[in-house]
């Protein structure tokens, strides 16, 4: 018995929502970017299923591009989140109101 | 061994890997969201990180599933990690709600993504025949990604450094303590 494209493009549909649901759940701001990091690799297996069911490499390479652009990101994040930690002593996304009308 | 018992033993191969990593990726996704403890949110992730990585090399990706280790396992969690301990507040912030029945709306909303994503797949992904990138991994998987980057995507390959870089530079203003 072989394994299906399906199997794997439902896990990835599974840990996605699993991240969304993270995302809105959680408090810990770091917490709610390690859930966007599960999202983002949840596509990219997405992206590495497509590329084996079309029998070329691209999808590899955009998988590549996801995780460079995950990386910048990740650094520009957490740089945002330290600044503001060193301001409220806090990073709880619910703290961070400066912009509530 | 003649080359169809050759194929069945690998596609065996194949099953029991996914069934020890598929529960394994989804029981530490769902660990990381459920766990109130920051640190080990992380250190979860980390596994999760790995078993995709398993997946990757069960789909002929080895170069990306080694940068997922290197990058994503290595790199980014320790990122993670540092910045965790750094800020000290590894421990449960006060589980009160701002709204009231967010969670469980967000429970229903996220339940109701997948449904919506697993009935898109339903409509025709999960009959896909599985096609082997054999052909376009002649050489090696690492060559001919590589081969791909350099020649259909060297913008794109630029541009990313560029990003890289600027990234850099913002992670440094943001740090800069100002006097």
């Amino acid at each position: 018995m072989r394994v299906g494209p399906g199997a794997y493009l439902l896990v990835s549909a599974v840990l996605f929502a699993i991240g969304v649901a993270g995302v809105l759940i959680r408090r810990n701001a770091i917490v709610v970017f390690m859930c966007v990091e599960l999202m983002l690799n949840a596509v990219n297996l997405s992206f590495i299923t497509f590329a084996k069911t079309n029998g070329a490499l691209d999808g590899q390479v955009l998988a590549f591009f996801v995780m460079v652009v995950a990386a910048a990101e990740v650094v520009v994040g957490l740089g945002i989140l330290v600044s503001i930690f060193r301001k409220r002593s806090s990073i709880s996304v619910d703290d961070v109101n400066l912009l509530k009308g | 061994m003649s080359p169809v018992v050759a194929a069945t033993a690998s596609e065996n191969a194949e099953l029991l890997v996914f069934i020890i990593l598929a529960p394994l990726a989804v029981v530490s996704a769902l660990g990381m969201v459920l766990t109130r403890n920051a640190i080990y949110s992380a250190l979860l992730l980390v596994v999760n990180f790995f078993c995709l990585a398993g997946f990757y090399v069960l789909l002929e990706a080895q170069f990306v599933a080694a940068v997922q280790v290197i990058v994503y396992a290595g790199a980014i969690m320790v990122l993670f990690l540092f910045v965790l301990m750094l800020l000290g507040t590894g421990n449960e912030l006060p589980m009160r709600e701002t709204f009231k029945g967010q969670r469980p709306a967000a429970v229903l909303l996220s339940l109701g993504l997948l449904v919506a994503i697993v009935g898109a797949l339903a409509a025709g992904a999960f009959d896909a025949e599985p096609a082997s990138l054999a052909a376009a991994n002649q050489g090696g998987n690492v060559e001919a990604v590589g081969r791909l980057l350099f020649t259909r995507y060297t913008f794109a390959f630029e541009t990313a450094g560029i990003l890289l870089v600027v990234a850099a530079v913002g992670a440094l203003v943001l740090g800069k303590r100002r006097p």
